[in-house]
């Protein structure tokens, strides 16, 4: 490893699994899939040299059950998958969440859906912001956009998650994990965390039983459970959206992108700006929370605004919310594993421009 | 400053390592770098390739695609599928070892290195991928030569550092064979 001020040059998924280590996680369950599987890969090298578990279940539904366990036993716990393997971990983060357990999820989405290929993608957007599971629930969801932040984020995401007693869901793509950009291990925010009294850790003859369960079959107490739990969630929504709003100051051109398209969408922001077009991009660094404040924000010279994914239209859904019809909304996306190019989103937003003059 | 290199040739060749000596030279100089290897379907069927971005500027999108200022060709069917990628004018260095046919585009600066021989009168034909490194580094003002020394023997460690002469020598080797071609362009 190269090394220059602490700096080195690291792949995406191998970034995302020191950063953990750096985070305090110390369990890692996971089931391989490409193209994640540097994780699993250099967990089972670095955990053990850290005093941590790093095992590879028999299956995803295994894996996010040993996280469920571990979780509700207080320790600081992560899984990572890709797509469909991510699909089938679904019932197990709706238990997570439902018996309040903080964990750490990494989606290294690929294209969908099905078996799908292993290219990147950015069609698994509805399946983590909209609960993939069953019952109420939301969970914050970090779509770093380069190595750095992904690193940033994951090792936050493990405060984040005790902070809340919910789990965090970093979503990268098969581009973030694979490629390498340098990265630096710095400090991570610490949140003011309450002591873990509520984890199953043994009586040892002295207090009462924890007990770790999403079951309430009592109607009224199951509401009053999900009453609390919103109130979670509004907490989450009111502190936690994050975003970058680049040159959207004198903006006529929006455009909304996130994690790997977003990197493309800047460049795009820069050449159309040269040819004299105001264009601006909202990125948006939490998916859920969507950071609505960075919509009201614009200002009223916008006459288009355009999500940008590499799905068939899903955050377009969000941006439209946001924006409560104030200007036109637009979608470009490229699905399947294709990256979209520089040109056809420029062409895009031309088209567009004409299209509401 | 905007550099867009794409390494291609069969697996075993040497193109992720040679493109990552690239991308770790410039960021210990404190450029913005990203190094994207191809992991989908053609790298089962034994071709790989990485594309390699030095800027001082923040990278956008870490794909090379129509606008690589150079490629590194270490084999035909590399040469073939990248070509299309390079900017007219751009850089095409290719392993003549392996490579008979002549590129197909006339609008670039082509510079056959015949990087085997080059590699095997060294003492070994796997540092093929270090002589056309050296000659990417004679040809383009990216990195410097004593630079990639550095950061060849940072990478082999103390463990492996007799290997280091080896890979200094086939470097060299690539810088004079790169300068001498490029005379006769």
């Amino acid at each position: 490893m190269n090394q220059t001020m602490n700096k080195v040059l690291m792949k995406g998924n191998e970034a995302i699994a020191q950063a953990a280590i750096h985070g305090g996680c110390r369990y890692f369950f996971g089931y391989p899939i490409t193209p994640q599987n540097e994780i699993p890969e250099y967990m089972a090298r670095e955990m053990p040299k850290v005093g941590g578990v790093f095992l590879q279940a028999e299956s995803e539904v295994a894996a996010i059950n040993m996280v469920y366990g571990a979780a509700g036993a207080g320790a600081r716990v992560m899984t990572s998958s890709s797509s469909p393997g991510i699909a089938l971990k679904q019932e197990g983060i709706s238990y997570i969440v439902g018996s309040e357990v903080p964990c750490v999820i990494v989606n290294i989405s690929r294209g969908g859906p099905g078996l799908g290929g292993i290219q990147p993608a950015q069609s698994d957007y509805y399946q983590s912001t909209r609960g993939g599971g069953n019952g109420d629930y939301n969970f914050i969801v970090f779509a770093p956009a380069n190595i750095q932040e992904a690193a940033d984020l994951t090792a936050e995401a493990f405060e984040i998650a005790d902070y809340y007693r919910n789990p965090v869901m970093v979503l990268g793509d098969g581009m973030i994990g694979q490629m390498m950009e340098p990265v630096v291990f710095r400090d991570t925010p610490k949140r003011e965390l309450q002591p873990k009294d509520w984890a199953t850790t043994g009586t040892g003859g002295v207090r009462a039983p924890n007990i770790i369960n999403s079951l309430h079959l009592q109607p009224a107490d199951l509401e009053k459970h999900n009453e609390h739990l919103q109130a979670k969630f509004r907490l989450m929504r009111e502190n936690e959206a994050r975003s970058e709003s680049y040159q959207t100051a004198d903006a006529e051109f929006v455009f909304v992108a996130y994690g790997t398209s977003a990197r493309i969408v800047r460049n795009v922001v820069d050449e159309l700006r040269e040819r004299g077009v105001k264009a601006g991009l909202i990125r948006p660094i939490t998916l859920w929370p969507f950071p609505v404040v960075a919509f009201k924000e614009l200002p009223d010279t916008v006459r288009g605004v355009m999500s940008v994914e590499m799905s068939c239209g899903q955050m377009v859904d969000d941006v439209r919310l946001a924006l409560n019809g104030r200007f036109p909304v637009g979608f470009h996306g490229r699905s399947g594993g294709m990256v979209p190019s520089q040109q056809e989103i420029i062409e895009a937003c031309l088209d567009m421009l004409k299209e509401v003059e | 400053m905007l550099e867009k290199t794409i390494c291609a040739g069969f697996g075993g060749q040497g193109v992720m390592s040679m493109g990552r000596l690239i991308a770790s030279t410039a960021m210990a100089r404190n450029l913005e770098v990203s190094w994207l290897p191809s992991y989908g379907p053609e790298m089962r069927g034994g071709t790989a390739n990485c594309h390699v971005i030095v800027s001082d500027k923040l990278i956008g999108s870490p794909v090379i695609y129509h606008d690589a200022t150079c490629l590194i060709a270490m084999n035909l069917p590399s040469m073939q599928k990248f070509e299309a990628e390079l900017l007219p004018g751009a850089l095409l260095i290719y392993n003549s070892s392996l490579i008979e046919a002549a590129p197909r585009r006339e609008d670039l600066r082509a510079v056959p290195v015949p990087a085997n021989e080059l590699a095997a009168g060294v003492g070994n034909p796997k540092v093929a991928n270090m002589v056309m490194l050296g000659a990417f580094v004679s040809l383009t003002s990216i990195v410097e030569l004593d630079d990639v020394i550095l950061e060849i023997t940072e990478m082999f460690g103390v463990s492996k550092k007799q290997f280091v002469p080896l890979n200094e020598a086939a470097l060299r080797r690539g810088v004079e064979a790169a300068g001498a071609a490029y005379a006769q362009l």
